[in-house]
């Protein structure tokens, strides 16, 4: 197919920059925010859904980046695990994950802090049962979980702890 | 990039997107939600030519209660559904299955109206859609008709709706105090999809059953209503329903499909264990 394939145009705002961009409709999003933006934390694992790798937020909700076109993402405001860092909003569980290992090879940890940044934001401490069930779609072929957890109840208990 | 390229458009009414699913013809597809849709057409399983974005679509973004039925709009998305308290008090059921309904990255993104279109045979949606006897509305150029859950899901993908048809809105009959509920369900993973699952709608008249709708999925082509369940419950006692027996008729009534996920003589062992136990929890008064 020799044809040229049609840019449509998108406007939105990622970790607080806008942006002005084209790109073709097929593409996900989690590959416009690596190969266009160089936003490279989001990984790209199954690229069907499956793994978690790929956790951005969209308007405020977590999304799968592979199950989304960039195009969709017209008009929204977006933040990837590079903002979330820069904020500092997840300083505290990434603090926490260093300290308990709760990675080894890191591939699936952005995608779980995209997860755990909601969870330890409710207004009340998360039980582990919570936490397994909020994880179940993140997969981690390094932990097996343990340790994750562990960070995560952590950070959940220390953060209403100091409201108390 | 992984799927084919396609056209893509975004209307503003659902009314504006079935006319263009209509001039699309063959090639084009509804992306409501697009948790399925999406892998399928990174997999190149599907090729549309023309994908029709509902996602900013003005009209059907609400879940309302009115008229008796919950109204569950196509843009409503399963978030919106786990989260209402609407959902709760209208259709207990749903509420019950929510939280299996795939992970929260998905529901933040996936529809009910979507799951129905798509018509899985391991989706809970249709699932309860089905015990509920829910009316699914289907809109096209032409205009818009009402086809019951139980006349809807035909063959395994396959449904009433035609390819010119959007999946508009599900209404679900609002719940009855002399109602109860029960959902469960058997999976590899949390939220993955049922290898075998459960959802019952139970009607009383005083304490005896006048309805049991038990509706097994996962396992065959389309959920399906027991016809088994239903006769061993008529007028029976609620506190006293025959609970083994129709565990064992279910199991004996069902013709799974054979894959990966187990043999027909697991799934028939799921399906018996997994149905005593949700009556169970039902008589008990306690959701699964």
């Amino acid at each position: 197919m020799s044809e040229v394939e049609t840019l449509l145009p998108l406007s939105l705002t990622v970790n607080g920059l806008s942006v002005r961009e084209h790109a073709p409709a097929r593409l996900t999003l989690v590959d416009f925010l690596r190969h266009r933006l160089g936003l490279t934390g989001s990984h790209v694992g199954c690229e069907h859904g499956v793994c978690g790798a790929c956790h951005v937020r969209v308007g405020g909700q977590v999304v799968r980046g592979c199950l989304f076109l960039a195009v969709q993402a017209d008009g929204t405001t977006v933040e990837t695990i590079e903002g979330l860092s820069a904020s500092g909003e997840i300083a505290d569980l990434q603090e926490a994950f260093v300290r308990g290992n709760a990675m080894q090879c890191g591939f699936c940890t952005p995608g779980v802090l995209m997860i755990a940044a909601d969870l330890v934001s409710l207004d009340r401490t998360v039980s582990r049962e919570e936490i397994r069930e909020a994880l179940s779609g993140n997969y981690c072929r390094c932990t097996g979980y343990q340790a994750i957890v562990d960070a995560i109840e952590e950070v959940s208990r220390a953060r209403h702890a100091r409201v108390a | 990039m992984k799927p084919a390229p396609f056209e893509y458009l975004r209307p503003r009414s659902l009314g504006e997107a079935a006319v263009m699913l209509e001039q699309g013809g063959e090639g084009a597809q509804i992306l409501a939600g697009g948790q399925s849709l999406i892998p399928t057409l990174s997999l190149r399983l599907a090729r549309p030519s023309v994908l029709i974005d509902i996602n900013r679509v003005e009209d059907s973004a609400a879940l309302a209660e009115q008229g008796g039925t919950l109204r569950c709009g196509a843009r409503v998305r399963h978030v919106e559904l786990e989260h209402s308290a609407l959902t709760r008090r209208c259709a207990p059921l749903l509420a019950m299955a929510m939280p299996h309904v795939a992970h929260p990255a998905i529901r933040n993104r996936g529809t009910p109206c979507g799951s129905v279109a798509l018509a899985d045979p391991a989706a809970e949606i249709p699932a309860c859609a089905l015990a509920l006897n829910a009316q699914i509305m289907l809109q096209s150029a032409k205009g818009t008709r009402s086809v019951l859950a139980e006349n809807y899901f035909l063959r395994l993908y396959e449904t009433a709706r035609t390819p010119s048809e959007v999946v508009a809105e599900l209404r679900f009959p609002v719940a009855l105090a002399h109602e109860r509920f029960g959902f469960i369900e058997f999976a590899r993973r949390h939220g993955d999809f049922a290898i075998v699952g459960i959802a019952v709608a139970a009607r009383l008249e005083g304490t005896s059953v006048a309805s049991l709708r038990l509706v097994i999925f996962g396992c065959e082509p389309i959920p399906r209503v027991s016809a088994a369940a239903a006769k061993l419950a008529a007028g029976c006692d609620y506190r006293d329903l025959p609970v083994r027996q129709i565990a064992e008729a279910v199991a004996s009534e069902l013709d799974p499909m054979e894959n990966a996920q187990g043999d027909a003589h697991s799934k028939r062992r799921q399906a018996r264990a997994l149905t005593a136990r949700v009556l169970m929890h039902m008589l008990a008064g306690e959701s699964t």
